[in-house]
């Protein structure tokens, strides 16, 4: 009985911190200046907050098939999502946008 | 505590897709749009459990597979269209 209280106080602590990452990585995603910064906000969405959330899930499934369906999403998005993520970044940067910060940087020097 | 984590992913969805809508860049909407992708694969995976039908978390994994085959496609696309143009430049240059 108090390990299955346990179990759900865990579970809904991992869900709602998993929406709270969620939210401000969508946030950030909206208001962030360019696009690398963007990139920065949104890859929290791609890796914690599946990994709190999908966690949360697992501890109130249980031992069951629906658990390992759970943990090969999460094994599949923690993989893929820096992998787009660096895919997006190289074509971007090799269409030639560069980061705020570098123009910073070079108009500086040129000072 | 399903629906709080719903709501959550369904507000992200709609900034994600406003993110997708004002641009300003192509590479900005493939980034919304994989955003998008993922918060579309926890929401399937939430559902499956507040319908109470572990169906959903097939469908969860194959989106997820899509989505990722998806934005590299589409990036290898762009990326390609890009280089072409830089040629294209050099020559009339």
């Amino acid at each position: 009985m108090t390990l299955a209280l346990l179990l759900d106080i865990v579970s809904w602590l991992l869900l709602s911190a998993g929406g709270v990452f969620v939210f401000i990585g969508g946030l950030g995603a909206l208001r962030m200046p360019d696009l690398y910064t963007r990139m920065h906000a949104a890859s929290v969405t791609d890796t914690i907050g599946p990994a709190l959330i999908i966690i949360g899930i697992i501890l109130q499934a249980g031992l069951t098939l629906a658990s390992v369906k759970l943990v090969a999403i999460l094994l599949f998005l923690l993989v893929t999502g820096p992998t787009a993520s660096n895919a997006l970044a190289s074509a971007s940067l090799l269409a030639g946008n560069r980061p705020e910060f570098a123009k910073a940087l070079s108009e500086e020097e040129r000072q | 505590m399903y629906y709080a984590v719903t709501f959550a992913l369904i507000i992200t969805m709609g900034l994600a897709l406003a993110r997708a809508i004002i641009g300003p860049s192509v590479y900005d909407r493939v980034l919304a749009m994989n955003m998008f992708g993922t918060k579309t694969v926890l929401l399937l995976a939430v559902m499956a459990f507040i319908l109470g039908r572990p169906d959903f978390l097939d469908l969860a994994l194959i989106y997820a597979l899509i989505n990722f085959i998806g934005v590299l496609a589409v990036l290898e696309f762009f990326q390609d269209r890009a280089s072409r143009r830089e040629e294209e430049n050099e020559v009339e240059s």
